[in-house]
């Protein structure tokens, strides 16, 4: 566990939030099939706070997870993302931003030509500074931190979800970010996989002292958040603590 | 191991997404060496017929070649004053010269009666004229009156004429309504614009076409000293012979010729036009099969610029698949390339072979044309932001 107990870099982290969201409004489509999709939201993430959003389909919910995680382009509105503006950051700023954010993803993206340690690999691999070897075993370290020791040279396809689901959870938290954001990971494992890969991803996540902000609509696992975020059409309504 | 090497000291990307999908791959491979081939194919015949042209041409030996500026081609050689070739062996440089008769002539097959173009040399006996050696001691013969050395090579459609002369049989028959007779067999043979070929003395020739203006001929061979610049010789020739005569190096006369076929005749376009054809639909065919594949592993090159990697890192892995494909897709091609030609020298006689630079023409334009398509496809993550794509 030497590897995973390092300390995640803070670059004044704790003086900014990890996440700051003002007046944000997103659309989708041009012209007369222009939709809003996200309504003058409001969001601050402090440093090593667990944030869960849930809501109905189709109310904004992933479309501001990716907004947040540098992977569209800003419409209106403020994203200030470990103190860095969003809105008009060129692709250069973005791609740098992103090595510094962590993504889980509904459906798990994994490589499908490379195995759950290549897999993780990749995610180590973002890391400066450490020899080929020094990556892989990184990558081994995590796959074991997730319960995945037997696994390490098995393609996903001959993995279960709640394998994949971890491999992902991995893969993510090997590149050291210091915010994770994860869109419903539980969304294609039953109940008890569910909870368990959440509670492993909170704990991993603040052993790294790593904001995580989660998408869910599963009401089973809103106990291990800090905080909970509701949104309904567009809108954010405010923290039910 | 390849791939280890080509991606530096990280995870081989770009050969695993190759290997770990065989099947697919060896559909990529299938298309683009069938690419390959068609375009081998194309060039070769092109090649190969034009190649054909200059079956004689290739022959002479000569270093420089004098023609008339009236000649168009091997078909229709126009005459010049002899005397200009003479001149030709004031310059120091010029070992040696030989006056060439060029024409087709109409030969009677002696077996059907019927008659039929042959491309007729005539030349004095003594004189060296082609670079095979083997020559000389047959042309002793020729000296007689009425004698022709008969290309074995020729088109069976001028009679059983080798067959007969082995046999011990006296080869008789008609040149232009005179007779002549074969005292010898030679092996040249037929191109593209002579279906077979004769030798005889200049003599001889005058007598079969009497219409010749004296002292005309229709091409003249000049030997070099060796070590001499042909082209040096070549400038300095123009400018002492006057307009009647063009003077070209060997190549040159092999280039005019294969220029004429290439240029000025339906022929030539349709085979440029097939191998233009060839690498079009070749293009065609790459850019659909490295598209499709880079259009499959979207969202996982999207994941990977999620994750933070560089759009730079993501092109890198696209070209080393790229290049991959090109390098193991040219392979066979290159392979049924060879096979296929030894197939088609082997049925039609035409001097279709590999060649260094066309080997290099259809691998840098399968390897252009896997980086083209590749990086166009490619351009939709450059465009689009990665949220779009998965």
């Amino acid at each position: 566990m030497t590897v995973l107990s390092q300390p995640a870099q803070h670059q004044g982290a704790d003086l900014i939030s990890t996440v700051r969201i003002e007046n944000l409004s997103h659309w989708y489509g041009r012209g007369s099939t222009r939709r809003q999709v996200l309504q003058s939201v409001e969001l601050q993430i402090a440093a090593g706070e667990v944030v869960l959003l849930t809501g109905p389909s189709g109310c904004g919910k992933t479309t501001l997870l990716t907004l947040i995680g540098a992977l569209r382009q800003v419409q209106q509105g403020d994203v200030r993302v470990f103190g860095q503006q969003l809105k008009g950051a060129g692709r250069g700023q973005r791609q740098l931003l992103r090595r510094r954010i962590g993504m889980i993803f509904q459906g798990h993206n994994l490589l499908r030509c490379l195995t759950a340690e290549q897999n993780v690999q990749m995610g180590a691999d973002l890391l400066e500074g450490f020899s080929y070897r020094g990556r892989r075993d990184q990558a081994r370290e995590w796959l074991r931190a997730v319960g995945l020791e037997d696994h390490f040279s098995k393609l996903p396809q001959d993995l279960s979800g709640g394998q994949k689901q971890r491999v992902a959870i991995a893969r993510a938290l090997a590149a050291r970010p210091q915010l994770l954001l994860a869109d419903e990971p539980t969304a294609a494992l039953d109940s008890s996989t569910g909870r368990e890969v959440v509670e492993l991803l909170k704990r991993l996540a603040l052993e790294q002292s790593c904001s995580v902000l989660m998408v869910t609509h599963d009401p089973r696992i809103l106990d291990v958040a800090d905080r909970l975020v509701k949104m309904e059409d567009g809108h954010l309504l405010q923290a039910i603590e | 191991m390849i791939g280890r090497f080509l991606s530096g000291r990280g995870i081989p990307l770009a050969s695993l997404m190759l290997v770990r999908q065989p099947v697919r791959l060896a559909v990529a491979l299938a298309g683009i060496s069938f690419a390959g081939i068609l375009m081998f194919m194309q060039l070769g015949f092109r090649d190969g017929l034009f190649d054909a042209s200059v079956t004689v041409h290739r022959l002479f030996d000569a270093d420089i070649v004098l023609i008339s500026p009236r000649s168009t081609s091997s078909v229709s050689m126009a005459g010049f004053p002899r005397r200009r070739l003479v001149q030709a062996m004031a310059l120091p440089e010029v070992e040696g010269i030989t006056p060439v008769h060029w024409n087709l002539l109409l030969w009677r097959n002696p077996k059907t009666r019927g008659t039929r173009s042959i491309l007729a040399l005539g030349f004095e006996p003594g004189d060296p004229l082609f670079v095979d050696s083997t020559l000389a001691p047959k042309a002793q013969v020729l000296t007689q009156k009425g004698r022709v050395l008969f290309d074995e090579k020729s088109r069976p459609e001028f009679g059983p004429v080798a067959e007969w002369f082995r046999a011990g049989r006296t080869v008789e028959s008609e040149i232009s309504g005179r007779r002549v007779r074969v005292a010898g067999l030679i092996e040249l043979g037929s191109s593209f614009g002579a279906d077979g070929n004769l030798l005889t003395s200049s003599e001889t020739f005058l007598d079969l076409l009497p219409n010749t203006p004296p002292g005309s001929i229709e091409v003249g061979l000049v030997r070099l000293q060796q070590g001499t610049d042909a082209e040096a010789v070549v400038e300095e020739l123009n400018a002492l012979l006057p307009e009647d005569v063009t003077v070209l190096t060997k190549q040159g006369f092999i280039d005019f010729e294969q220029n004429y076929w290439r240029t000025s005749t339906s022929i030539g376009f349709i085979f440029t036009l097939g191998a233009a054809m060839g690498f079009v639909v070749g293009c065609v065919i790459v850019y659909q099969v490295l598209y499709s594949d880079v259009s499959d592993h979207l969202p996982e090159y999207a994941t990977l610029m999620a994750m933070g990697y560089k759009l730079r890192t993501l092109l890198g892995v696209v070209v080393r698949e790229g290049l991959l494909l090109a390098l193991f897709g040219y392979l066979p091609a290159y392979a049924a390339g060879q096979g296929l030609y030894l197939l088609v020298r082997s049925a039609t006689a035409l001097p279709v072979a590999m060649d260094f630079s066309r080997a290099m023409t259809v691998f840098s334009m399968i390897l252009v044309m896997c980086m083209a398509s590749a990086g166009l496809a490619m351009r939709r993550l450059v465009d689009a932001d990665p949220a779009e794509i998965f």
